[in-house]
């Protein structure tokens, strides 16, 4: 069986006694291109949050890399790209390397590292989103384009095996959105790296999915994209 | 100025408006970053209530603040997940809470005196050496919690969801930043007054923010601000004999509006 670096098993999930989630089950494995699809509320970023532990599911389980969520240590395999625009603080004042370095500050692994690795790790994440021309510069200064990238930065810093992504090209204009879907189909094919990306609308890479996992009236329905010549199996 | 300076009394001041701004714009970057301004009004009104218990009941006002801020600092974070949608509201109920108790004691106290005044409006000559000896303590532990947690901190502020999937224990964090400025409030109670310690947490952070540098930068500029605002603030109500609290907050808001002039010519070339 092909490495399965993410599991939902029967997950349901209710708001106010309103259930947005039944008995949803859906794998990824190791280097897909997965896209959460669905209309406006269908559940979409409730499921991306209960992937990442940020919200309890009422029932079912979530296993990353092979271990129950709840026992799952190495969280510096995981990166996370939130739906960042309509959210950031743009009189927030920091630069774009203080944004890009703060997990070399948090995670075990990495907050012993010298000084100079930690200037290396930052300048190579800014250079796998062609932003390292503005570490000096101020995070709210950015487009909203730019700003998404240095999200991404940060996100790779820490060398992840598996990035969510919650609709990260809201707010961004057509030609960026096209430049961003690009950078993220690289990280997929060339680093390796395995994707979740939630969108309301996979239109525009439909020709880079491996898996599309739909949900709709709180269910899911998963199918595997044949990426060669485009169509859903 | 070197004669504000052959007396004691001064010499306590100073040492105290030193530690206030040091550590107001240290704890105050955060909460004004996580949209808290609020918080520093709410605790100082608590610690008003332990200064108030501290008159009515006759041990030391300091202790009566640091308990009730600290109580009111925990109380705040527990109220805010059972009003979880409107996290604010906790602030509301602690202000009240602590308002009502302080006045209430102080009236039982009949304790409206000098003393109380200076806890309120800030006083140069009520810091007596047991002051300066707790606020020393409480600012030790204060400048070292951000030297070792501000990375942390910040990454909280700027995005709790990110910090709390990389492994961050962010609700103990956030508790933990309550309780630090309750100790920001009691150390700087008694120089800037009760009714004042909120303005020195945000303003100086409010100009700093306003020069456009980034995060680290932006905390030494804010204790600059404060450090113009505390150490001028202090000689001019000497000389003129008025409350610190007031000129020390006044100088603060003008460099402000300094800062702010200065962008808006810079804008216009």
């Amino acid at each position: 069986m092909e490495n399965v670096v993410l599991r939902g098993e029967k997950i349901s999930f209710s708001y106010d006694g309103v259930k947005v989630l039944k008995d949803c089950s859906f794998s990824v494995r190791s280097k897909d291109f997965a896209a959460v699809v669905g209309s406006n509320g269908a559940g979409k970023s409730t499921l991306l949050k209960i992937c990442l532990d940020l919200l309890k599911p009422d029932e079912g389980n979530i296993w990353l890399f092979e271990k129950p969520i709840d026992k799952f240590q190495e969280w510096d395999k995981i990166g996370y790209v939130p739906q960042r625009i309509l959210n950031l603080n743009l009189g927030f004042p920091a630069t774009v390397e203080e944004v890009v370095s703060l997990p070399l500050h948090i995670t075990n692994k990495l907050k012993n590292l010298s000084k100079k690795d930690k200037i290396n790790l930052t300048d190579k994440a800014l250079k796998a989103v062609g932003m390292e021309n503005y570490k000096k510069r101020l995070i709210g200064r950015l487009s909203a384009g730019q700003q998404q990238r240095i999200f991404i930065a940060k996100a790779l810093i820490s060398s992840p095996k598996l990035l969510f992504l919650d609709e990260p090209t809201t707010g961004i204009d057509n030609e960026t959105e096209e430049d961003f879907y690009n950078l993220i189909y690289k990280l997929n094919k060339e680093e390796g790296i395995t994707i979740v990306m939630v969108t309301h609308d996979y239109t525009d890479i439909k020709s880079m999915v491996s898996r599309v996992i739909q949900i709709s009236d709180g269910s899911i329905s998963e199918s595997i994209h044949n990426v060669e010549d485009g169509d859903i199996r | 100025m070197i004669e504000a300076f052959q007396y004691e009394f001064m010499q306590r001041a100073f040492i105290a408006g030193i530690m206030v701004a040091i550590t107001c714009p240290l704890i105050g970057i955060f909460i004004v970053l996580k949209r808290l301004s609020m918080i520093g009004d709410t605790l100082s009104h608590a610690s008003l209530a332990g200064v108030a218990a501290g008159m009515l009941w006759g041990f030391y006002p300091f202790w009566g603040a640091l308990i009730f801020s600290v109580i009111g600092a925990l109380a705040i974070e527990r109220l805010r997940k059972t009003f979880s949608k409107y996290a604010e509201i906790s602030n509301s109920i602690i202000l009240s809470a602590g308002i009502g108790l302080a006045v209430v004691m102080i009236g039982l106290a009949k304790g409206f005196n000098t003393d109380l005044m200076g806890y309120m409006f800030g006083s140069i000559a009520a810091v007596n050496s047991q002051d300066i000896l707790i606020m020393s303590l409480l600012s030790l532990i204060i400048i070292f919690s951000v030297i070792i947690l501000h990375k942390k901190l910040f990454y909280i502020a700027f995005d709790e969801e990110g910090a709390q999937i990389s492994g961050m224990a962010v609700n103990f964090l956030n508790m933990y930043l309550t309780i630090l400025t309750g100790l920001t409030v009691v150390v700087a109670m008694r120089i800037v007054g009760i009714f004042m310690v909120s303005s020195m947490l945000v303003v100086p952070v409010a100009a700093a923010i306003q020069t456009g540098k980034g995060f680290i930068k932006t905390i030494f500029i804010s204790v600059i601000f404060a450090l113009i605002s505390v150490i001028f603030g202090l000689i001019i109500s000497y000389y003129l004999d008025i409350a610190p609290g007031g000129t020390i907050v006044l100088l603060s808001v003008s460099i402000l509006i300094i800062v702010l002039i200065i962008k808006a010519i810079k804008k216009e070339k």
